[in-house]
């Protein structure tokens, strides 16, 4: 069963059908929206002749360089590639006549429309002449694609439900702290315009983009940037066309579930602004009071407290929420995974080298277990010293009738997961090497250990109802009791390790499939194997083989690579693997080879971790990743690299991989293998160094290989690269040409 | 986008709707609370002398259509009027809709303010020269400090100059802010600028390059058929709304140059400085070239005078020129704006001389009652029934000498026939004098290396709340200054420290609003404890102990609270809209008003205005102007007409700018970035 996301309308307006009663528009809004439109062409087209006459119509623009989609919001609706001041003059005068001035609904969409390209040229051509307000951070402005990529995979399994766009000031800023924080408790993506980023601030809100995506955008034309956003994730992952217009709408209408809350009093422009929301399927809810011909039922509304509004938007988008309520003192969720704690913020810690700690997922018979139960043998919380490292180990017990053994190593690194879902925990690492931190908020707040229990238990059972019967936590704070519990994590690691070792691609009857981001990106697939994981670097074939056990009909099949369905052994080339791509890519992709990237390779998709290349002049590949911001040797970032290859098409040259792809040993053999990688960020390298190294020794490339491998600090250019290369002996130079 | 830290005031709409603002046409002799001038009405009424004040009440109901601003003249093929939102009556005849009449209106009303204050300035710039070529022998230069500080900011080069080649090289580059043919940015204003506002004002196209060519633009965009694109047409306004700052910068450097910078002084204000036993003239209007020459002349007159059997030669003023001569003499003020013929009426002023702007037609009837001189003397500037003395710079002692000798002529007339004389016994003490460079000297003690950190720091600690500069007319739509007497009271009880020009601040000196008594009384603590500190430092140089509010003079030294706000930002490393400043024209009237109030708002600064300017027509225009300006350049126009609401909406915004800077300093700290500029 596929779950791509698919269009069921034959015309957007559709959408709309029936929420205006006839006789009943709301006229003094659309005057209002009508007015605003008026002013945002006008001053749009000031600002960008002003800028023509003062730096001439070459003038590049497009945001820096932080986007591979040109100017990316008139790029998907208009189809309009601009990449200098003179190209927007047609475009804003064809967006100028195309205003019409009654007051019908359809004219109103328009205004939308041209409103939405009036703001992105304004935005555009204050990027490119310095206009813009130098917005430090944590204020954001543009976001580059980095991040609607990095955010990407969140949206595929709903765990960020949909998006809220915040715009003006709540009555009080303890409002402000309150909704937002239930906002990013239930998993929303945030984008904020003026104040409100000023009370997050006066209440001390910790904006990290990193950790999750709250944006505070600017001011005023700034929401454009959430326009652009949005319009690049239906450019990004399922990959509509630029000028789709239809398309592109209705993935923001169905799959970006989007409402705006808009505060403060209303003007003529923010009701202009309102429509392009409305035009791409948002609807708006405002704090003030509106007259009748103010109000469109479902689409322009009022509603005076705040929750009630969060709630209403929620319900008016249908969207569902999949956070979960657990009842401890601090607040718990995704969006609190990547919170660091700072020594000067922390209560106590445990593990990570200043005292014993370790932590184990183990099977357990039906008789040794009792669901739901919480264990804490030593002290607590209340208990411990402030500033002090205490001994600490996790047993979680689990009986499952259709739980495996395989399963316990992929529910163990849930746990880094769901420890660090809550806010005022921090956890990293796995095994007998990790290290966990209570805040001191947390710690004030009242947080024990138990309560530490009951978030997990409550993660464990809601993501893994399906393998799960039972489960049961044991936190062992007392060192003799952590040091016996060692012990039996020692054999158990060594014997899942061993099982490891085996768990080759040649080892397995099955591969699996994952269209999880087909909700997203409706036309790529990923092929699973033991030794190769999704390109976002989330699923290993185990992670498949639980989620298959999970829903059998889901998102990850099963794939039969037995001898009889191989086609070519070398390419990685099975007739099973192309029947279920053509069945799952709607006949986009029916070919796939999964051990070469010259013939067939498999899709890249939005979220890809890093973008493989080849590099002809070095007769080798290069890689990039979404975090490196700089060129690479073929004289493409990330971003433009993404932009060409994702999207769930097939580029031969160029794949999308998860960072420990490289470090197997199905890494592209038919091409050649380990031995290809001439060019990496040299974060990338030193993440993997120990791995390359040893990977390096197999392929008897000595030592060393992680330093035969250039990275920017050497070049990006070809030839910078290739002198290092032929200093170091490189391998790929003594290979067969690639090409 | 918000502009007050509290949300409930957040409504751009005036508290009192059009239709429900009070306007008792029958109780117009009680529309004020200016103790004099209810005691002037009384007497007016009872003896059918028609003043303002009748004429405002058989005025109402005024026409709608006006008062809205959409009745077009601009062609004769109308007047057309706004008659609805929809159908052909919703347009003028050339299909001019009410956004498009509205902004013109408006624009034309700038360009009206911007001629009259840069005129003024011509008028003085060619003095300069005059001067400067010998040809104005009974001009000098007065101030030879300032004429060399203002020729290095301009960017000339001084050495090797003497002061009258560098005079004529200042006045040949304010002539060329008249009129130049490139399109260079006038240089008064961009050498006055702070960085930022430079470049928002070249990004918006909005900079002005030579004040006539200017005005001429907005003559031509607002001719019947060129400009319909009402943000088109407002930013028209704007530019020439700066061309109007650049006449008053220049007005106000070249006027101290000449005549002196001021320093504080102490002085009297209302009509009870008319002495029925000397010789009183008024001096009215705006420009200082023939009033400072008055006051001057006045002195060597004063046996003269004697002769004729008065005790001397009171000299006392109105309005702007009034205000000139206050802050560089402490010539008394005699009364503000509306109540002009009210001084006639005392029957005590032997001459009243006027220049230019704001000088009553309806004048020159109560003169008739009172034998009183009216006494023009600029060629654009003539009543029906006046005495005119044409004014030359040529020969400017001369004019000053026939106007005094018309006063002392008038004088023995008036005690011959025993005419008999009705001087209210009102008056207050006051101290005026502070220009940007009085008020740096002030603060100077306190912190000579780094002056204007005084005013941020007080700020920033909390003592004082921010700045509001008090500035504009009179207007019969409100009480006459009762908006101004309620808001500097509220201003100061909330520790607001104040700055003002105009007729504003002679309301505020004749109410006993601009000494030390009004402090005590009025001041929050904060303000009182910083007023006292700056006399503290200052004793040994003051004449007294300093005011509530501070006096910086005429409505072109409006450029000097200009230069404030410039110099705060510039202190603080940001743009103006950051800055915890606030403006209102509380009985706002003129086209100059127009003009100030606009260059206020595109400099970013909130502009409280009290009488209703002609906008209410247009949702679109008003839309612009009192919300999306703020998004665009960091100040808006406030258009209240209830005086305590609109107290309320300016500290709320000094409270929003203070809190603002206060959070981005705070996120600038904490993660180690410089300060966000987004306003």
């Amino acid at each position: 069963m596929s779950s791509a996301w698919k269009v069921d309308r034959q015309s957007f307006e559709e959408i709309y059908e029936g929420s205006i009663e006839p006789g009943k528009e709301p006229k003094k809004l659309f005057r209002q929206a009508l007015e605003g439109t008026i002013v945002a062409l006008s001053y749009a087209e000031i600002l960008l002749n002003k800028a023509i006459k003062d730096y001439g119509e070459d003038l590049k623009i497009g945001y820096g360089g932080e986007t591979a989609y040109f100017i990316p919001a008139i790029r998907a609706l208009s189809g309009d590639e601009i990449t200098t001041l003179g190209e927007c003059v047609p475009i804003l005068n064809k967006m100028r006549d195309l205003v019409k001035s009654d007051l019908t609904l359809e004219n109103a969409l328009q205004w939308g429309e041209s409103t939405i390209h009036a703001a992105e040229i304004i935005e555009a051509v204050r990027y490119a002449t310095g206009g813009h307000e130098s917005l430090p951070l944590p204020w954001t402005g543009f976001i580059s694609d980095t991040y609607v990529r990095k955010w990407g995979i969140k949206h595929v399994d709903w765990t960020i439900p949909g998006e809220v766009v915040i715009v003006g000031r709540f009555r009080t800023s303890e409002d402000a702290i309150r909704i937002v924080n239930k906002l990013v408790q239930k998993g929303f993506m945030l984008f904020l315009v003026d104040e409100v980023i000023e009370q997050l601030m006066e209440q001390g809100y910790k904006f990290d983009i990193d950790a999750w995506p709250v944006y505070p955008l600017g001011n005023f034309t700034q929401i454009i940037h959430a326009v652009n956003y949005a319009l690049r994730a239906s450019s990004i992952f399922p990959g509509i066309p630029a000028g789709d217009s239809f398309n592109h709408r209705n993935y923001q209408r169905d799959r970006i579930l989007v409402f705006v809350m808009a505060l403060g009093e209303r003007d003529i422009v923010k009701a202009a602004a309102s429509f392009a929301a409305i035009y791409l399927g948002f609807p708006i809810i405002v704090d003030q009071p509106l007259d009748e011909d103010e109000i469109w039922p479902d689409w322009y509304f009022s509603v005076d407290d705040y929750d009630e509004m969060m709630q209403e938007g929620i319900e008016v988008r249908g969207i569902k929420i999949t956070a979960i309520e657990i009842d401890v003192p601090i607040v718990h969720g995704p969006a609190f995974e990547g919170e660091a704690i700072r020594r000067a913020e922390m209560y106590v810690e445990f593990g990570g080298g200043r005292s014993t700690a370790c932590e184990l997922v183990n099977m357990v018979d039906s008789d040794d277990i009792t669901d739901g139960k919480i264990e804490i043998i030593g002290p607590d919380i209340a208990d411990m010293e402030e500033g002090k490292a205490y001994p600490m180990g996790i047993l979680i017990k689990v009986y499952g009738r259709k739980f495996q053994s395989d399963f316990e190593p992929v529910l163990e690194r849930r746990i880094h997961y769901f420890m660090n879902y809550g806010e005022g925990v921090w956890h990293m690492g796995q095994r007998d090497q990790n290290w966990m931190r209570i805040s001191k908020g947390a710690q004030a707040a009242g947080f024990t250990l138990n309560d530490l229990g009951k978030i997990m238990y409550g993660y464990f059972k809601k993501e893994y109802a399906a393998i799960v019967d039972r489960l049961e936590i044991q936190l062992i704070t007392d060192q003799a009791a952590v040091e016996k519990l060692l012990d039996e994590a020692h054999a158990k690691y060594q014997s899942r390790d061993d099982r490891l070792e085996t768990l080759r691609d040649e080892a397995v009857d099955e591969f699996y499939t994952c269209t999880l981001c087909q909700s997203f990106a409706p036309t790529h697939i990923c092929f699973v194997s033991p030794e190769r994981t999704g390109l976002c670097g989330a699923v290993s074939w185990l992670d498949a083989k639980a989620t298959y056990e999970i829903d059998p009909v889901g998102v990850c099949q099963p794939i039969d690579i037995t001898e009889k369905n191989i086609i070519d052994k070398e390419k990685g080339e099975w007739s099973s693997i192309n029947t279920e791509a053509a069945a799952r890519t709607q006949g986009k992709t029916t070919e796939v080879c999964l051990y070469t990237m010259m013939d067939r390779p498999m899709t890249t998709c939005g979220c890809c971790e890093c973008i493989l290349a080849m590099l002809p002049e070095c007769n080798g590949f290069m890689v990039t990743t979404r975090e490196h911001k700089g060129m690479t040797p073929i004289g493409m970032t990330f971003s433009t690299l993404a932009g060409m290859v994702g999207g769930g098409n097939q580029t031969p040259g160029f794949i999308g991989l998860g960072r420990l792809y490289i470090v197997s040993r199905k890494f592209l053999p038919a091409d050649g293998g380990l031995g290809r990688m001439v060019w990496m960020p040299k974060e990338l390298k030193d993440q993997l160094a120990d791995q390359l190294n040893e990977r390096g020794k197999e392929e008897g490339f000595g030592d060393n290989f992680a330093d035969m491998i250039a990275d920017e600090t050497v070049g990006e250019d070809p030839d910078s690269i290739m002198a290092f290369l032929e200093e170091k002996g490189h391998p790929a130079l003594k290979m067969d040409p690639l090409m | 986008m918000p502009r007050f830290l509290d949300t409930s005031l957040q409504n751009s709409k005036p508290a009192v709707e059009r239709k429900n603002r009070k306007k008792n046409a029958k109780d117009f002799k009680n529309r004020t609370n200016d103790p004099a001038a209810l005691e002037m009405l009384k007497f007016t009424t009872e003896n059918n002398i028609i003043t303002a004040f009748d004429r405002w009440s058989a005025q109402q109901p005024q026409c709608a259509f006006g008062y809205q601003g959409i009745c077009c003249r601009i062609c004769f093929a109308g007047p057309c009027r706004v008659k609805g939102l929809e159908g052909p009556g919703s347009m003028g005849i050339c299909g001019a809709k009410d956004y498009t009449i509205v902004a013109r209106n408006a624009i034309r009303m700038m360009a009206g303010g911007a001629s009259a204050h840069s005129d003024h300035g011509r008028e003085i710039v060619e003095v300069l020269y005059h001067m400067s070529e010998g040809k104005a022998p009974d001009y000098e230069i007065r101030d030879a400090d300032k004429l060399h500080r203002v020729a290095k900011k301009i960017g000339l080069e001084l050495e090797g100059k003497t002061d009258l080649e560098l005079a004529k090289e200042v006045a040949l580059e304010a002539f060329a802010d008249f009129g130049r043919h490139t399109n260079d940015h006038a240089t008064f204003l961009k050498t006055a600028l702070c960085e930022k506002r430079i470049k928002k004002f070249e990004e918006t196209d909005v900079f002005p390059r030579a004040i006539d060519r200017e005005v001429v633009e907005v003559m031509h965009r607002t001719h019947v058929g060129v400009d319909a694109d009402p943000v088109n047409i407002i930013f028209g306004g704007i530019k020439c709304s700066l061309a109007d700052l650049t006449g008053e910068q220049l007005s106000t450097d070249i006027s101290d140059i000449l005549f002196g910078t001021p320093k504080p002084v102490l002085s009297e204000a209302n009509l009870g400085v008319i002495d029925p036993e000397k010789v009183n003239i008024i001096l009215h209007g705006h420009n200082p070239v023939l009033s400072q020459m008055v006051v001057d002349t006045a002195k060597d007159m004063e046996e003269e005078a004697k002769a004729a059997g008065a005790a001397g030669i009171q000299l006392s003023g109105i309005c702007c020129t009034g205000n000139e001569v206050l802050m560089r003499n402490g010539v008394p003020i005699a009364t503000s704006y509306m109540a002009q013929e009210l001084a006639i009426a005392t029957g005590a002023i032997d001459v009243m001389c006027v220049d230019v702007q704001c000088i009553m037609p309806g004048l020159r009837n109560v003169c008739e009652c009172f034998g009183t001189k009216l006494a023009t003397t600029m060629s654009i500037s003539k009543i029906p029934g006046s005495y005119h003395f044409s004014f030359e710079d040529t020969k400017a002692k001369k004019s000053a000498e026939a106007i005094i000798r018309l006063a002392i002529d008038t004088f023995k007339e008036r005690k011959e026939a025993g005419r008999p004389t009705q001087v209210p016994q009102v008056k207050s003490k006051l101290m005026a004098g502070f220009s940007l460079e009085a008020l740096m000297d002030l603060f100077a003690a306190i912190n000579p290396d780094n002056p204007i950190k005084v005013l941020t720091d007080a700020i920033d600690a909390g003592e004082i709340s921010g700045v509001c500069a008090l500035a504009g007319c009179n207007n019969l739509e409100a009480e006459y200054e009762v908006s101004h007497t309620t808001i500097i009271k509220e201003m100061a009880k909330n520790n607001v420290f104040m700055v003002g020009t105009g007729c504003v601040m002679q309301a505020a000196g004749k109410q006993g609003l601009l000494n030390y008594d009004a402090v005590e009384e009025y001041a929050g603590p904060g303000l009182k404890a910083f007023i006292d500190r700056l006399y503290d430092a200052n004793k040994d140089k003051l004449p007294d102990k300093l005011p509530l509010a501070f006096h910086m003079g005429s409505c072109v030294d409006n450029s000097r609270i200009f230069n404030l706000w410039t110099a705060m930002a510039n202190e603080y490393g940001v743009d103006v809209p950051k800055v915890p400043f606030v403006a209102t024209a509380p009985e706002g009237m003129s086209e100059k008003a127009v003009a100030i109030g606009t260059w206020v708002i595109a400099n970013g600064i909130p502009c409280h205005v009290g009488a209703m300017p002609p906008l209410e027509g247009s949702n679109l225009v008003w839309s612009v102007v009192t919300c999306i300006a703020h998004d665009v350049f960091g100040g808006n126009f406030i258009l209240e007409t209830d005086p305590q609401v609109a107290a309320q909406k300016l500290l709320a915004a000094i409270e929003y700018r203070a809190d603002k800077l206060r959070i981005h300093r705070k996120v600038a700290e904490e993660y180690g970035t410089e300060l966000c500029q987004a306003f």
